[in-house]
C-alpha cells in the first residue's frame, strides 16, 4: 500500500499532538482561510518581531478544522518557521509549494524544508495538494498584511 | 423481478479497470456522477460518426437526422418524467443551468416594468428553500433575492434523522410565498421529502413550487403530475448519460409567459435592431447550438433505464441500502447523516467516522479501490446545521454489489485500524 508513503509517521504525530494549536496574543495580524472544497479551514494569527536589518517570525499561532494532512501541515510549519527572518520563511514557503506542484518528482531539500519533506507523498494526490498548503497560504497571506500595512508588534 | 446484477455490469466497460496499482473498481460514487453504459458511449459514437449536422437550421439530410434525434430525446425526456407535452421540455447543460434558468427568468421580469406578476419579485416577496439544498439550489435564489429585494426563507431540517421541519409550514409558505424550490431527494442524506404536500400548501397561497430531483430521477420512478410541482429539473450524467447535458421541465402556461434567459441564436422569432421577438417555449430558451449529441446519448441512457425499469433499479438499490445501514451501523464511531433504515430514503448514505476526517476516510478506501466523495457535497448549510464540518458518501446505483457493501465495511473498519482509532 501506498498509504505509509503518503501518512508519514511525522504527519500523523503532529496531526495527534499538535504544535502551536490555539489562538494567542499577542498577534499583527489574524486571517481565516477556508477550503471550499471540504469545508476545512483555519484562522491564524501571526506576530512579526524586528531583527536588525528585516522583521522575523515571532510567533505562529492558529485554530484549524481538518484532516490530517492540513492539520499536520500547519503545525509542522509552525515548527519550522517561528524564528525565522520574514525573507527567509517566505522562501521556505516558495520551497514548500514548489514541493506540492512537484507531482511526486522532486528530491525535497531537508535543510530547506525540515520535517516538511514529509509531506513529499502528497503531491502525487491532486486532491490533497490544497489540504497540506493550507496554513501555508494563511500564513503567507497574514505576514504581507502585516508587511503592507504596519509596522510589527 | 429482480436485476441481473451480473449482465447489467458487463455493460459498463469502466467497472473492468483496476485503480491505484491493480486494484478492481468499486464505485460508490454515482450521486456525483454515474458510470456511463456501452450503448450510451455507443450511441454517442455513432452520432458523430454518422448523423452530425446543426439542428434545426440544417436544410440537408444530416441536419434532418440530427434534429430528429435531438427532437426524438425531448419526447422521450418527457415520457419520462410522466409529462405529456415535449415542449415543456427544456435541454439545458445540467440542473444547475436549469434552476438558474427560473431564477433569471425571475429576475427578468422583474426588472421591468412589463413582467408577468407571478414572476415579478421585489421587497415583501419571499422565496422559500430548505436547508438539506444542494448549493445549485440555494445560491441562485439568494442572487435572485440579492437582485430583487425579495427575502430568501428556509424549512430546517430536524436533526440528525434528516427531516424536513414541517411544523413551520403555516408559518414559512405564505400569500408573500413567490416560489418554493426544494430537493426531492437529499443528495447527502437520502430522505425523499414528501414534495406533494410541501407543494399543495405552496399552491393554496398562489407560489410556484420548483423540484431539484436530480438524484430521485435516475434511481426511481418520477411523475411531475403526482408530485403537483410547476418546475423540474434533473441532470444527464447521474443517470447514465454524458456531461453537458440537463433537462428543465415547466408547465407550459407558464414558460409561455415568462422572459428569456440567455439571449442567442435559434431563441427568436424574429430580430430587429431594436428589439426582438421570441421563439414559443421550449426554444425560447435554448439559444445557441445545444448539446446535440448529448441530448442523443441521454435518450440511450433513458433508454436503458426504461428496459431495465427504474421500479427495479429501486428495489435493488433498497436492497443495498438495506445491507449498508446495517454493516455500517455495526461499526463503533461512525454516525450516519439520516434516515437509520431504508424507507423514504434513496442509496446514498453520507457518515462520519469519530476521529478520521472525511479526507483521509476517503484516501484510504481510495487505496483500496473503493470511489466515495469526501467533504460537504455541496451542501454545506446541511452540513453546518447537523454540527458536522463535512462527511463521506457512499452512494450506490445499479451497477454495485452487495459485496461492495461488504467492502465498504471493511475498508471503513481498516481506515480506523490505520488511524488507530479502533
Amino acid at each position: 500500500m501506498q498509504l505509509e508513503s503518503l501518512y508519514q509517521e511525522i504527519i500523523l504525530d503532529h496531526y495527534r499532538h499538535p504544535h502551536h494549536k490555539g489562538l494567542r496574543e499577542p498577534h499583527d495580524a489574524e486571517v481565516r482561510h477556508v477550503n471550499p472544497i471540504c469545508g476545512d479551514e483555519v484562522t491564524l494569527r501571526v506576530a512579526l518581531k524586528d531583527a536588525g536589518a528585516e522583521p522575523a517570525v515571532a510567533d505562529i499561532s492558529y485554530d484549524a478544522l481538518g484532516c490530517s494532512i492540513s492539520q499536520a501541515s500547519v503545525s509542522v510549519m509552525s515548527d519550522l518557521i517561528i524564528g525565522k527572518p520574514v525573507s527567509e520563511a517566505m522562501a521556505t514557503c516558495d520551497e514548500f509549494v514548489a514541493l506540492m506542484q512537484s507531482r511526486g518528482e522532486a528530491e525535497p531539500d531537508e535543510d530547506v524544508l525540515g520535517d516538511a519533506v514529509a509531506f513529499a507523498g502528497v503531491s502525487k494526490y491532486p486532491a490533497r495538494i490544497k489540504c497540506a498548503l493550507l496554513g501555508w497560504m494563511a500564513w503567507k497571506d497574514a505576514t504581507a498584511q502585516v508587511m503592507r500595512d504596519g509596522e510589527p508588534s | 423481478m429482480t436485476l441481473d446484477v451480473a449482465r447489467i455490469r458487463k455493460d459498463f466497460p469502466i467497472l473492468d479497470r483496476t485503480v491505484r496499482g491493480g486494484r478492481p473498481l468499486i464505485y460508490l460514487d454515482s450521486a456525483n456522477t454515474s458510470q456511463k453504459p456501452r450503448q450510451v458511449i455507443d450511441a454517442l459514437t455513432e452520432f458523430y460518426e454518422r448523423h452530425n449536422a446543426n439542428i434545426h437550421r440544417a436544410n440537408h439530410e444530416l441536419g434532418e437526422e440530427a434534429t430528429e434525434a435531438y427532437e426524438g430525446a425531448r419526447i422521450k425526456a418527457a415520457q419520462f418524467i410522466g409529462a405529456a407535452d415535449e415542449t415543456e421540455v427544456i435541454f439545458t447543460k445540467n440542473i444547475s443551468e436549469g434552476i438558474n434558468l427560473v431564477a433569471y427568468s425571475m429576475g427578468n421580469a422583474s426588472a421591468g416594468s412589463s413582467g408577468p406578476d407571478r414572476f415579478r419579485l421585489g421587497p415583501g416577496d419571499e422565496i422559500v428553500v430548505t436547508e438539506m439544498e444542494h448549493h445549485s439550489n440555494i445560491v441562485p435564489w439568494q442572487l435572485l433575492c440579492e437582485r430583487t429585494g425579495a427575502t430568501l426563507r428556509w424549512f430546517k431540517v430536524t436533526g440528525w434523522d434528516g427531516q424536513l421541519d414541517l411544523s413551520a409550514i403555516g408559518d414559512l409558505i405564505t400569500e408573500r410565498t413567490k416560489l418554493v424550490a426544494l430537493v426531492h431527494q437529499s443528495n447527502v442524506l437520502g430522505t425523499v421529502n414528501p414534495v406533494r404536500e410541501i407543494a399543495d400548501r405552496a399552491h393554496a397561497v398562489g407560489a410556484l413550487v420548483l423540484a431539484d430531483a436530480a438524484q430521485s430521477v435516475p434511481h426511481m420512478p418520477v411523475d411531475v403530475a403526482a408530485l403537483g410541482v410547476d418546475f423540474l429539473g434533473f441532470t444527464g450524467h447521474k443517470m447514465c448519460g454524458p456531461t453537458g447535458i440537463g433537462v428543465l421541465w415547466g408547465r407550459r402556461e407558464l414558460l409561455d409567459e415568462m422572459p428569456p434567459f440567455l439571449g442567442g441564436g435559434e431563441m427568436i422569432e424574429t430580430v430587429w435592431m431594436e428589439r426582438s421577438t421570441y421563439a414559443p417555449p421550449p426554444h425560447k430558451f435554448e439559444a445557441g447550438t445545444m448539446p446535440i449529441a448529448q441530448a442523443v446519448g441521454l435518450a440511450a441512457a433513458m433508454d436503458y433505464l426504461n428496459e431495465i425499469g427504474r421500479d427495479v433499479i429501486h428495489a435493488h438499490e433498497q436492497q443495498l441500502l438495506g445491507h449498508a445501514l446495517t454493516k455500517l451501523a455495526d461499526i463503533d464511531g461512525l454516525r450516519i447523516l439520516g434516515p437509520m433504515t431504508p424507507e423514504g430514503r434513496g442509496a446514498a448514505i453520507s457518515f462520519e467516522v469519530d476521529g478520521v476526517h472525511p479526507h483521509d476516510v476517503g484516501q484510504v478506501l481510495d487505496e483500496l479501490g473503493i470511489a466515495v466523495r469526501a467533504g460537504h457535497h455541496c451542501a454545506w448549510p446541511l452540513h453546518r446545521a447537523l454540527g458536522v464540518q463535512s462527511s463521506t458518501r457512499a452512494s450506490f446505483y445499479l451497477y454495485n454489489t452487495l459485496d461492495e457493501v461488504d467492502a465498504l465495511s471493511e475498508g471503513i473498519r481498516q481506515t480506523q485500524r490505520f488511524f488507530q482509532v479502533a
